[in-house]
């Protein structure tokens, strides 16, 4: 929760907010960029991820050392399962509706569950 | 062990463990606090402690927001979820952390709905496909969190969402630091500054503390050379007798903070009174809660909370190990009823608290010690 998380910006979802599809360690997730307005970020960026939302945008060197840092700590196996975790999958969502915004491309895999 | 070869830049490390044995006077007794829960695990997990210089005291700071938790909130949390068609969310990071009714995890074995969200937009998500049900999502942690939740309660606004709310127990980390300043069991030389948590807040709210309370402060990063060049710095400061605010994490801390960030928790939230911390008491504005505009999305408002209070089991001492004054291994019940498998205490719940950092590491001679050599 206090450790930030480094992903790339892959690909801009203008439409949901302004949302971003990172990529995490090869784990591909949409995250929340409304907390980086000023720093005006794009595809190829670098950002810091804090519970889903972009919090700075970073370079790529210091990504990686971010990425190293977590794995020093031991932190990457929870760092991972939390940016798996990000979106739910219609399971997780409930019972019954399906939230239409779970098949977003932000989340493979979660149209067909 | 085997992460020796991976510090960054093992040279530099060295150089920079000697110019703080050499910056350390003999007589002197260096109290340094890391604020940050993040840095207290750091520091356990790289063994900082086996190379710096033995008059080099590092002080564990209150920055786990878990930990900090007052039991009773967890209680009240989970006595709004417990009425007919409420859902528990919170991060995992709470779900083991027990109240005196038991922990969420325990509350789901018995049938509360109870589920991990890993971010507070994938509570709005819980709500929108569970429109019959209330979801409330039980928020927790300092400035790196509270904008993100902010965020999601004005989307929640904009969006007309009628069963979400936000049970708020965001905390704010300059009150924690001052009144740990106001405590006459406390004296610490100076802080090593929360890395994250200024990338929301910047390096200015710590310009007050260091002017009045005349104590220095550097904003550190997350790395053995971060930490060891941040204690550096705090050193030379000490020797000069300056106390100024200083940001050794400029690769990644905007010293006028994330402006959006201040600006969403602004708007959405507002200073409580007071709050109360679990081992440091009731401190004044220390605690956000949601302004008016948004009453409708919180839960405190929109259902009857019990206010639960409870002290904590008599023979724990975790007061006193979160304020510095008994070292983790001092306490009663350290390793013995408390554990991480079976923690009585909430700084044995998270890995950033210090009593899981220290059950964890206790023992063990890192890498970096070996790397750096240690001091004679």
């Amino acid at each position: 929760m206090c450790l930030a998380i480094p992903g790339k910006i892959v690909e801009l979802v203008p439409a949901n907010h302004a949302t971003a599809v990172v990529d995490v360690a090869g784990v591909r997730r949409r995250v929340d960029l409304g907390l980086l307005e000023k720093e005006n970020p794009g595809i190829g960026d670098w950002v810091l991820i804090h519970v889903g939302f972009a919090m700075s945008k970073i370079s790529e060197e210091d990504a990686a050392e971010q990425m190293k840092t977590l794995a020093l700590l031991g932190e990457s196996e929870s760092a991972m399962q939390e940016v798996r975790g990000y979106g739910l999958t219609s399971e997780e969502c409930g019972e019954g509706t399906l939230d239409p915004s779970c098949d977003a491309k932000g989340r493979p895999g979660c149209a067909q569950s | 062990m085997k992460f020796v070869d991976e510090f960054r830049n093992p040279a530099l490390i060295h150089k920079t463990v000697e110019e703080i044995q050499r910056l350390t006077e003999p007589g002197r007794h260096y109290r340094l606090m890391e604020v940050c829960g993040g840095h207290t695990h750091a520091i356990y997990r790289f063994g900082l402690k086996d190379i710096l210089p033995p008059n080099i005291e590092l002080i564990h700071g209150p920055g786990c927001p878990v930990c900090v938790l007052p039991m009773g909130r967890i209680d009240d949390g989970l006595a709004i979820a417990s009425r007919p068609n409420v859902i528990f969310s919170a991060f995992g990071d709470m779900m083991r952390v027990p109240g005196a009714s038991g922990s969420p995890l325990e509350h789901k074995a018995r049938g509360m709905d109870v589920r991990i969200v890993y971010s507070p937009s994938d509570a709005i998500k819980l709500a929108k496909a569970n429109p019959d049900k209330h979801v409330m999502f039980f928020a927790i942690g300092f400035e790196t969190t509270a904008p993100s939740t902010a965020l999601t309660v004005m989307r929640a606004r904009q969006e007309h969402l009628e069963n979400f709310s936000v049970f708020c127990n965001h905390v704010t980390i300059i009150p924690a630091i001052r009144a740990i300043l106001d405590s006459p069991d406390m004296r610490i030389g100076g802080f090593i500054g929360p890395g994250h948590v200024s990338t929301v807040i910047g390096c200015r709210p710590y310009e007050w503390i260091a002017a009045n309370e005349r104590k220095p402060i550097v904003v550190s990063g997350f790395e053995p050379l971060d930490l060891l060049q941040s204690i550096l710095m705090l050193l030379r400061q000490l020797k000069a007798g300056e106390h100024k605010v200083e940001n050794q994490y400029k690769r990644v801390v905007p010293w006028e903070g994330n402006i959006a960030a201040l600006r969403a928790m602004a708007d959405v939230f507002e200073l409580r009174p007071y709050f109360e911390w679990r081992g440091l008491g009731f401190i004044s504005q220390s605690a956000l809660r949601l302004r008016d505009e948004y009453a409708e999305w919180d839960s405190e408002r929109r259902f009857a909370v019990p206010g639960i209070r409870v002290t904590d089991p008599k023979a724990a001492q975790c007061g006193e190990v979160l304020k510095g004054v008994l070292k983790p291994a001092q306490c009663k019940l350290f390793g013995k009823e408390c554990t991480p498998e079976h923690p009585l205490g909430a700084l044995m719940v998270s890995s950033e608290g210090s009593c899981a950092a220290y059950y964890s590491y206790e023992h063990r001679k890192t890498a970096l010690a070996m790397t750096a050599g240690t001091p004679a």
